[in-house]
């Protein structure tokens, strides 16, 4: 087709594509800052604390550069297949901010340690790579704190610790076509990034971050129509809401007939809107120049080649050997490597269920892992809003607690109710089970006391059963085990009634 | 190479300085005669030269990634003209 923008006949609409870059700011997990020995460690103590005359901007002094921020920033760059020049050089970013105290950034403009990358989005099982335009490395600013006097006159708080943290920018081209790419991007890339071990990847307390640029145009055009610059999303549901809210709102004002001016715009979440933010008239002006203070870094092969071979095992990778080596359905192995914490968690498990057991049930046993991983302890972390690693209940506490269940101990239906247990007091499985008097009835005897007074108050069912109807079993089934509190082993009740009631 | 009053005030405005309509005037003229003393460098004939950014002959210079004393607060606020909760008070920031 030849037409510059496609439309749709029946309706006479207009059909557009979405075009999505992201901007990821993260800081870097190392211990001092970024050009001077100040600790890293800056939200865990009070204002002004961590601050010497290199990070706040005093006359005179001189930075120098972390060595392990660029280790992380290579590293970053090689998994996501970026090239690391021959060289690359620091420059000075200035412009005018109560939080920026030296009245200028120190960042990289023209010679960034790395180019040209892609990371890899999985679309419901179709593969798709989005470009990355650069990765480089730059300092975090201060912290700015928004007060009122009790007169309603305003004032700001300038805390210093925040600022020279090293923060590592990944800038993404525009190959993204809708807020789910662009939320499946960021997640795979904070999964990369905690899997390398340089970042905490948490956008709630800020050490993650992310600006989005979006714009839409007519299907199949080339035109670019105006860009927006979305800022001020703290978590994933915020960068997806956002986008969509501003795909509507450009579709809405271009089907009016009106222009989508180039601006930048703010997520308000309580809201779910996006607001114009009054654009700094001089705010391109940045006059970059090289950092006269810091010498050139130069990269040889054999570095690159070292911290290539270094690296720790990727998402992707991780993926592949979940569904190959556990049988893992994609969907889970995806869910369960998308978190290295989670991950790992995994496999512990697995590695200390496959101690008690054959290599041939390995499959199974990793199936029921993960299925109570995503399942039960990832509601119960999500709704006391606890992290993994931080949880009680430690991998040794589940795999003992699948024992219980394997050797007839313990019920499938009653496990959960231990599980909830265990997760808030940090009890042992056998601890909670022996307290509580859960211990499943496998004893026929006992058993058949129960059995008979269910048959004795179920007339109609037993008729059912005789008359062919198999759900009724399972009722009675059901009976016992709401009579004996969840207690009763159904695979031993089910012999029982079967046997009493003369079936097969 | 000349500076129109206009480009001046910009760089005022950029550096975060009043100045007044005689001082444009001063400066347009100093700034000028400092652009064209550039024009007189850019006469050198640099072709084969690599580009360079830096005038010293060093590269990767690095720090070990270990941690150092900061200063005490008192000091980090000394110059402050305005404190409160161990944090500089400024005037507001809009974004
Ligand atoms: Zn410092």
């Amino acid at each position: 087709m030849k037409h510059q923008c496609d439309t749709d006949i029946l309706s006479g609409v207009v059909k557009y594509e979405t075009v999505i870059g992201l901007e990821v700011h993260s800081q870097l997990l190392t211990v001092s800052k970024m050009y001077c020995s100040c600790s890293a460690d800056y939200a865990s103590t009070p204002p002004n604390t961590h601050v010497c005359p290199v990070c706040m901007g005093l006359p005179g002094v001189l930075p120098t550069i972390n060595r392990r921020a660029v280790e992380f920033t290579v590293m970053t760059a090689l998994a996501l297949n970026c090239s690391i020049p021959e060289h690359a050089k620091f420059d000075r970013k200035n412009y005018p901010y109560p939080d920026l105290m030296k009245g200028y950034q120190i960042s990289q403009y023209d010679k960034p340690m790395s180019v040209n990358g892609y990371l890899v989005i999985d679309i419901e099982g179709r593969k798709k790579k989005v470009g990355i335009t650069r990765v480089h490395l730059e300092e975090d600013v201060a912290k700015l704190l928004h007060r009122t006097t009790p007169e309603g006159e305003s004032y700001s708080l300038v805390d210093i610790n925040r600022a020279g943290m090293p923060l590592m920018e990944i800038v993404s081209e525009p190959d993204m076509n809708s807020p789910e790419e662009a939320r499946l991007y960021l997640v795979k890339l904070r999964s990369i990034l905690q899997y390398l071990g340089v970042s905490t990847g948490n956008m709630e307390e800020g050490s993650f971050r992310c600006d989005a640029n979006i714009s839409i145009r007519p299907e199949g055009s080339k035109e670019f129509l105006g860009k927006v610059e979305v800022k001020n999303m703290n978590s994933f549901r915020a960068v997806y809401r956002a986008l969509e809210f501003e795909e509507k709102r450009q579709r809405e004002v271009l089907d009016t007939g009106g222009r989508i001016t180039q601006e930048t715009r703010g997520w308000v979440d309580e809201k779910g809107i996006t607001v114009s933010q009054r654009s700094k008239e001089y705010a391109h002006d940045y006059r970059y120049f090289p950092e006269p203070d810091l010498p050139p870094l130069a990269f040889s092969r054999e570095m690159v080649e070292q911290v290539r071979a270094a690296l720790p095992e990727l998402p992707e990778a991780k993926y592949d050997r979940f569904v190959s080596g556990y049988s893992l359905t994609p969907y889970d192995a995806g869910l369960l490597t998308d978190s290295r914490p989670l991950a790992n968690y995994f496999e512990e498990c697995v590695g200390l269920a496959g101690k008690s057991g054959g290599e041939k049930d390995i499959a199974k046993k990793a199936k029921t892992i993960s299925n109570w991983l995503l399942g039960d302890f990832t509601r119960l972390l999500n709704s006391s809003n606890t992290r993994i690693e931080a949880s009680n209940i430690k991998p040794w506490h589940l795999v003992e607690m699948f024992d219980l269940v394997d050797r007839g101990t313990l019920s499938g239906p009653l496990a959960k109710t231990v599980f909830e247990e265990m997760f808030s007091s940090g009890k042992t499985a056998s601890a909670v089970v022996a307290e509580r008097g859960l211990v499943q009835i496998s004893d026929s005897g006992e058993l058949a006391i129960i059995v008979d007074k269910v048959i004795a108050d179920n007339d109609k069912a037993i008729a059912d059963y005789r008359a062919g109807k198999e759900a009724s079993l399972t009722f009675l089934i059901g009976q016992v085990m709401k009579a004996s509190r969840g207690k009763a082993n159904p695979a031993v009740v089910r012999k029982i009634i079967v046997d009493k009631l003369g079936g097969n | 190479m000349q500076l129109t009053d206009e480009e001046v005030r910009h760089i005022a405005l950029l550096a975060r300085l009043g100045i007044s309509d005689a001082e444009v005037e001063k400066f347009r003229n100093q700034l000028s005669s400092i652009l064209e003393n550039m024009d007189i460098l850019q006469q050198v004939d640099t072709s084969g030269l690599e580009p360079t950014s830096q005038s010293v002959a060093l590269e990767n210079i690095y720090r070990e990634d270990e941690t150092g004393p900061s200063l005490p607060v008192t000091e980090v606020l000394s110059n402050a003209p305005a404190q409160e909760d161990n944090s500089l008070k400024v005037n507001a920031v809009l974004e």
